[in-house]
């Protein structure tokens, strides 16, 4: 036996998958023996919490994607003819999202600690809070709060039949009697969220510059001033925070040149020509933003 | 209502989100490290069991290490009080170490009084958890069985040891404890995560303990079935 395993470390682990499934069908495990008994049940619990993560990640997946294309949706607002559909479409695919993506999570939630789970979806989680939060700003000029976020994500009741068994499992749960759920928005996931969200706000006032709108890039320098001294009053969270605050920095830079071009030459160009003179002051930034963010304009 | 927020004011609640949990991880912290401090005295009480005269007077050590574990429960349950409620797996990472040390010690005292696997049940009882994690601060599956690969380790050491001290008696139910251990842990489908890597060590233990009994047994030192087991 020895033998055998010596030749499969050499094959490294590819081996040693076929290996253990040759070993297992060489020699039948003895059923009755209460460690095997034990360690069954342990297999069903244990796959049942590794489906129901994968289960989530492939959720969160598509939050993501659903989450980008809104957001493309929404920048498309600058220079459009009716911005308030834009803004109603977005609104309707988010809650669309809502509705079909986050309801069906909070039911693979239902009566689990969130925290077990939360590294599965908090991907899709902060897109999600990027989009809306993106949403709001466009509609109403202002940040959305944490409860705003959470209030859009408690539903009531089951989306279709569930199976009962789940439902009986709560009634002995000490947790909520009914049927209602919701979808734990860490303050930490809605921040990160936020964080992304100044990516988008830069490329929305350099592109509205470029469309010849003189206002939006001054507001949309202020809001972010505003942000970025909000992060700026708490310490470094972790790696993601301080790289996204790196990042953040450099956008609001970009916005801060923008303006200054605009409040110094935009009196002199014509407003067909300010795309072009954005995109060379703003090349000394460390970034290339300026040549794929005008593009579609 | 929070039509009026200011962005500033999203940025001090979070603040004062962060003071308080920081807070209460500065107590766990503290707790845990109580609870890691027991740990150590209980396994420098077992580790005993290596030399010679320590494998001769198991009860007496197990006795002295199953009453520490008041001590472990009187911590837990100082721990789990300071868990909100469904916050397990928010703090997890704080105590996961300790747990998992403490359900091996668990586990390693159980062989020792019975040479049993010990259950889950039973583990969560010494240590003063649940199983179920709607009763309240559970142990967690994935640390149990933890606990019970670190118990595979120290018991093929325990194997050689035990040789050593003239006993050949206990190698051989070594053997057959970690090879059922060896085919329950072969019915896990587990993902590449810690408890796989280590997991992948368990074999190193089982070959270890088969080849002491190989050496007992061509040296025609392996105990027939009801002999002492004493090579003199």
């Amino acid at each position: 036996m020895s033998d055998k395993q010596s030749k499969n470390e050499m094959t490294g682990r590819g081996g040693e998958c076929d290996f253990k499934r040759k070993r297992n069908n060489d020699r039948p495990v003895d059923t009755s023996s209460p460690v095997i008994q034990a360690f069954q049940l342990f297999q069903d619990e244990l796959d049942l919490k590794h489906n129901k993560h994968e289960r989530l990640v492939k959720m969160s997946r598509d939050i993501t994607i659903e989450s980008k294309r809104i957001i493309f949706l929404l920048h498309r607002i600058v220079g459009a003819e009716d911005p308030a559909s834009i803004l109603d479409q977005a609104l309707e695919k988010l809650k669309i999202v809502q509705q079909t993506k986050f309801h069906p999570v909070a039911m693979e939630l239902q009566n689990e600690d969130p925290y077990q789970f939360i590294r599965a979806y908090t991907a899709g989680v902060q897109e999600y809070i990027e989009a809306l939060s993106f949403y709001y700003y466009l509609k109403e000029k202002r940040l959305i709060t944490l409860e705003e976020v959470q209030r859009d994500l408690f539903f009531n009741g089951p989306l279709v039949e569930q199976d009962d068994c789940k439902q009986m499992k709560s009634d002995t749960a000490e947790v909520k009697g009914d049927n209602s759920m919701s979808i734990l928005i860490t303050p930490v996931d809605f921040m990160l969220g936020l964080a992304d969200l100044t990516g988008e706000l830069m490329r929305l006032s350099i592109n509205s510059a470029g469309a010849g709108d003189l206002d939006v890039p001054f507001s949309v320098c202020d809001f972010l001033k505003t942000i970025q001294t909000g992060f700026m009053t708490f310490g470094n969270l972790c790696k993601e925070v301080s790289k996204k605050m790196y990042t953040l920095k450099q956008s609001l830079q970009k916005v801060e040149t923008a303006c200054y071009t605009l409040q110094i030459r935009g009196s002199e160009v014509p407003k067909h020509m300010l795309a072009d003179i954005l995109s060379t002051a703003t090349m000394s930034g460390p970034s290339h933003f300026a040549e794929d963010s005008l593009v579609d304009i | 209502m929070s039509n009026t927020t200011p962005a500033t004011d999203i940025f001090a609640a979070f603040r004062s989100h962060l003071e308080a949990e920081q807070e209460l991880r500065e107590e766990i912290r503290v707790v845990v490290r109580e609870l890691e401090q027991t740990a150590r005295e209980i396994q420098t009480e077992l580790q005993a069991v290596h030399q010679q005269n320590g494998i001769k007077n198991i009860s007496v050590l197990c006795e002295k290490s199953y009453s520490m574990f008041d001590v472990v429960r009187e911590q837990l349950t100082k721990l789990s009080q300071k868990i909100p409620l469904n916050q397990y797996y928010r703090f997890h990472d704080h105590w996961r170490f300790v747990i998992q040390r403490l359900s091996f010690l668990a586990a390693f005292l159980k062989f020792l009084q019975s040479e049993q696997l010990i259950s889950r049940e039973d583990t969560a009882n010494l240590l003063g958890v649940k199983v179920d994690k709607n009763d309240g601060f559970q142990l967690d599956l994935e640390d149990y069985l933890m606990g019970l690969l670190t118990l595979s380790n120290e018991l093929a050491r325990l194997a050689v040891n035990s040789v050593t001290a003239g006993d050949c008696f206990l190698p051989v139910k070594i053997a057959k404890f970690v090879g059922e251990l060896d085919s329950g842990f072969r019915l896990l489908n587990l993902k590449n995560d810690s408890l796989r890597k280590r997991f992948d060590g368990l074999k190193y233990d089982l070959k270890k303990v088969e080849e002491i009994v190989y050496d007992l047994t061509i040296r025609g030192l392996k105990p027939k079935d009801g002999a002492t087991g004493d090579i003199n």
